[in-house]
């Protein structure tokens, strides 16, 4: 039994979810890189609870 | 959709859009110049940049000029289906439908503006919101049908990717980075009226009021010399500002001098000359331009990276 060969709609939609998951991706891993390099700064401060709430 | 509906020739298929077809409403060609000047501000400023934090930058900033050109070919989809030049763009072209492309673009912008806050500082975001607005509202949806200077105002839009990169990185505006707004807003007009002069049909057709059609040829060869001289003025100006040096200085006395001559020659030419070599001068101009900007960019960032060693500037 063999498979049908994909439709050129499907072949078509199949690039489109897959570059947006690459996209989708890049973009964890770039706010991922971006918190690291925030929060690695030496003038970063976690804010105190205290002041928040006031 | 039902998967009967699948069952029909391809010719009779909706031109759904491929992946590709989004990333042709971000005008990639525009987006390089956009990329490039922008990271030239963004390294040139002498401030230190965490790499990931300039990567970021550069990236938002990029998707923020993309999205500008979506909205703009959302807007401008009959004159794109009108001119040879962008009939094959994914609107015109049928690939992407107008809706589509707005949802993208106002998407897009919006979220491009939100991250260059968060990743940088909200002077840097906010440059980039007033570009996006001042390219698709003041540019394209206003004046680019109705005056013949829509070039020179709109080339605005195209000067401050440096500028957002510089305050990026500074979250200041400072003379180097209103220099280099400025060479690209007055590199903008002889640039794109050298090649209106040569692709001569199709804003014709499309009934976009450049100069070639207000206000004929003859005055648009004497506003290109006219823009050149003041470009060349600034341009070598440039070189005594914090961005500037001996290799600028001697990029831009090489590269004004080659421009100069073009443009007077441009200037010199009539019609019957120019359509007898099929505007070779023109498209000579046209073709140094690019050449121009990339060679006087190119040069900040090596004055940027000399200054690194000890080296760059006049100091």
């Amino acid at each position: 039994m063999s498979f049908r060969a994909p439709h050129e709609l499907h072949k078509r939609r199949f690039g489109r979810n897959l570059g947006l998951g690459l996209v989708l991706a890049a973009f964890v891993a770039l706010v991922f890189g971006l918190t690291v390099a925030k929060v690695s700064n030496t003038a970063f401060k976690v804010p105190s609870l205290s002041q928040g709430g006031n | 959709m039902s998967d009967a509906s699948l069952n029909t020739d391809n010719a009779a298929l909706p031109l759904e859009a491929g992946f590709g077809d989004f990333f042709a409403l971000l005008k990639p060609r525009v987006m390089t110049l956009v990329v490039f000047t922008a990271v030239v501000g963004l390294l040139a400023a002498p401030v230190a940049v965490h790499p990931v934090v300039a990567l970021a930058a550069i990236l938002f900033i990029a998707v923020g000029g993309g999205a500008a050109g979506a909205l703009n070919m959302w807007w401008e989809a009959d004159i794109d289906a009108a001119m040879k030049r962008t009939r094959k763009r994914p609107i015109p072209a049928g690939r992407v439908t107008r809706e589509e492309a707005f949802a993208f673009g106002i998407t897009l912008a919006a979220f491009s503006v939100v991250m260059l806050a968060l990743a940088t500082n909200f002077l840097a975001a906010g440059l980039l919101a007033f570009t996006i607005f001042f390219y698709v509202v003041i540019y394209t949806i206003g004046l680019k049908r109705w005056t013949p200077q829509n070039i020179v105002i709109g080339g605005a839009a195209g000067a401050f990717p440096p500028m957002i990169g510089w305050a990026a990185a500074t979250g200041t505006i400072s003379i180097e980075s209103v220099m280099m707004f400025a060479l690209i807003f007055m590199w903008t007009p002889p640039h794109f009226w050298a090649l209106a002069l040569f692709m001569r049909g199709d804003y014709d057709t499309a009934g976009v009021p450049m100069l070639t059609v207000t206000h004929g040829r003859r005055a648009t060869r004497v506003h290109i010399l006219v823009y050149t001289v003041l470009l060349a003025a600034l341009a070598l100006g440039a070189a005594f500002t914090g961005i500037g040096g001996p290799v600028y200085l001697g990029v831009a006395v090489v590269f004004n001098a080659l421009f100069l001559r073009d443009a007077v020659a441009i200037w010199r030419r009539d019609e019957a000359q120019a359509e007898a070599d099929n505007y070779r001068v023109e498209k000579r101009a046209f073709r140094l331009s690019l050449w121009y900007l990339f060679a006087h960019f190119t040069a900040i960032l090596a004055e940027a990276v000399l200054s690194g060693f000890g080296l760059g500037g006049w100091a």
